[in-house]
């Protein structure tokens, strides 16, 4: 195994990607709205598909924020059509989401015949080819560094989440656990609600762009759900996930470079790579996790004097 | 129920010194998706009461609490709180909502859902402090609960769980308050506890208005009763309000109720 300058880069933009995404899954997967990230992830293609006819631009800063726009309008147009009544909001989400993503996916293919806007690019993307846009050059002692857009992008995109997360970190937990009471202490529930998808909506758009949509969908569920698993703490939960995201990323790509020449292979998909590790680091916590994991669990039901089990002072 | 003293009858009872109730609603109507669940209700709360608020499941006995707090659209309607417009209020309103309204998975511990109810005293951008701290460990203890402020809340019993939501509210050292079914499957310690808080907050002055299921123990807990279903039924004294009659009009008249209120609804031309 070889390991290169590009390998690098290649674990820092996939870490990125995964603290980015961490931040607002851990608020998704404790709202009980995993979903929304998904629904968000698929709903933006049709802002990315007008956006880009409209620039004619693969990479400008208008599909950014085309994007963007129609993935809070995802989240908008749920709420809108579950308020109406009758439709609950899983079955909601997918209909605007299921809806959005075709129509992008029409504008696509027409658009495809003019440029190369790539379906498949867009869904499994090409973590592996960003290290060849530079973005930015320095030189530290004696050697050039070169960093690539994407690690540029999903930086700044990592640094603005964590900003929202600690500046409003006491609202987005009170709204996420009780958005009726988060209300009566003058805090907006909605707002809130808004604040997360908006993060969602850009972290998705802005790493999609760079690494495909599926590393995004995995990125922002999984980690968060993993470290649920391993802790009581909200600080240590987001702590948590943004490193087992990061660990994914990097165990990922290594599994990439190492196992398909194991089994006569030479094709890799970094991406799809990084997000099976979290699949399988979300397994391990499963069964192993101190309090919550499948054998503690087993061995406390044998043990029916546990300290969570036994008669209360109160009872 | 006292009457307000003005000074001469020609004065308009304005915004001016007069006493206020604690909480006054005119005309209130609530509909979800179009359904009403919520009819004309009208009621003066007097000050330092403690009232049972009492009805049959789905009499809209919490949208009522939900109403008055602002939490969901109201068709019509007017809430005062001491006066004032809820909005204006909020700081001395204190809830405590009904316990399956929250997950208990959540990773927080019992001190951390007290001390939420200080996050309007503490401000935005501010951080929890010591101090924050302090007066939430004291309402725990106040519902005999401080030795387990550091567990996390799916690992309390219901009783506790509910202690916790109380404490919360008492950290807020709100004037009015309002509990949907806090004595919902608690066990007989806590209900004791609960009932020593509702008094304590009596002796205090503070005004307090409890969603309650059990009719038995209505005119031993609460010097007030709201009877309601849709409509309030009747609503006063206990001693004067509580009454077979009424009681049979709130449960067992369900069914006319709503038919008659169906019916008035069908008259109204909706744009
Ligand atoms: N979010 C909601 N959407 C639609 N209907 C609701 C909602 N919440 C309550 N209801 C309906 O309103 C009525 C009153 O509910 P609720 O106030 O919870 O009653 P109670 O607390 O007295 O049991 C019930 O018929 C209930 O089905
Ligand atoms: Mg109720």
């Amino acid at each position: 195994m070889t390991w290169f300058v590009d390998d690098t880069w290649i674990v820092i933009i996939g870490a990125l990607t995964a603290i980015a995404c961490a931040l607002p899954g851990c608020f998704l997967v404790l709202r009980q709205m995993s979903m929304m990230g998904d629904a968000i992830s698929h709903a933006v293609l049709p802002g990315l598909a007008i956006a880009f006819l409209v620039t004619g631009e693969r990479a400008s800063f208008t599909m950014f924020i085309g994007a963007a726009v129609v993935g809070v309008l995802t989240a908008v147009f749920t709420q809108w059509i579950s308020s109406l009544g009758k439709v609950d909001r899983g079955a909601s989400m997918g209909i605007v989401f299921t809806t959005l993503f075709a129509l992008g996916l029409l504008l696509i293919v027409q658009a495809a015949d003019h440029v190369d806007l790539d379906p498949g690019c867009v869904l499994y993307g090409a973590i592996e080819m960003t290290t060849l846009d530079v973005a930015w050059e320095f030189q530290l002692g004696e050697t050039w560094i070169e960093v690539p857009r994407a690690a540029m992008v999903l930086g700044s995109v990592a640094l603005f989440n964590l900003i929202i997360v600690v500046a409003f970190f006491k609202e987005l937990k009170i709204s996420a656990f009780d958005p009726e009471l988060a209300t009566t202490q003058g805090i907006n529930a909605n707002f809130m609600h808004y604040l997360l998808m908006t993060q969602v909506a850009v972290t998705t758009v802005a790493a999609f762009e760079v690494v495909g949509s599926i590393i995004v969908i995995a990125m922002l569920v999984t980690p968060a759900a993993t470290a649920h698993l391993l802790t009581d703490r909200l600080g240590l939960m987001l702590l948590l996930s943004a490193i087992i995201g990061a660990l994914a990323a990097g165990l990922g790509h290594l599994l990439a470079i190492v196992i398909p020449p194991l089994i006569g292979f030479d094709g890799t998909t970094t991406s799809g790579m990084m997000a099976v590790t979290t699949g399988l680091l979300f397994v391990l916590a499963w069964l192993f996790a101190p309090r919550y994991g499948w054998i503690s669990r087993l061995v406390s039901r044998k043990d029916v004097k546990s300290p969570f089990s036994g008669p209360l002072p109160s009872d | 129920m006292k009457t307000k003293s003005y000074n001469s009858a020609k004065t308009l009872p304005a915004d001016d010194h007069s006493p206020q109730a604690p909480l006054s609603i005119h005309d209130l109507t609530v509909a979800y998706h179009r359904k009403p669940v919520l009819w004309d209700i009208d009621l003066d709360i007097p000050e330092g009461k403690l009232v049972g608020i009492v009805g049959p499941n789905g009499a809209g006995k919490s949208t009522l609490i939900k109403a008055c707090l602002d939490l969901i659209p109201t068709a019509s309607g007017l809430v005062q709180v001491y006066g004032q417009p809820y909005k204006k209020q909020r700081a001395m309103v204190g809830y405590v909502p009904q316990r399956e309204s929250v997950d208990w998975d959540f990773p927080v511990s019992a001190l951390d859902v007290v001390t939420m109810g200080l996050y309007r005293d503490i401000g935005w951008f501010k951080t929890v402090r010591k101090k924050h701290k302090e007066i939430a460990r004291s309402a725990l203890d106040r519902v005999g609960i401080a030795h387990l402020a550091d567990r996390q809340i799916s690992q309390l019993s219901g009783g506790q769980q509910q202690r916790v939501f109380l404490a919360r509210a008492l950290a807020q050292d709100a004037t009015l308050y309002f509990m949907d079914e806090p004595f919902a499957a608690v066990d007989a310690a806590t209900e004791r506890a609960i009932v020593t808080l509702l008094k304590d907050l009596k002796n205090q002055g503070k005004t307090t208005l409890v969603v309650h299921h059990d009719l038995a123990t209505v005119s031993q807990y609460f010097d007030w009763v709201i009877l309601l279903n849709m409509r309030v039924v009747a609503a006063g004294p206990t001693e004067e309000v509580f009454t077979a009659e009424n009681l049979h009009r709130t449960y067992g008249g369900k069914l006319t109720l709503l038919a008659e209120a169906g019916h008035a609804l069908s008259q109204i031309k909706r744009p």
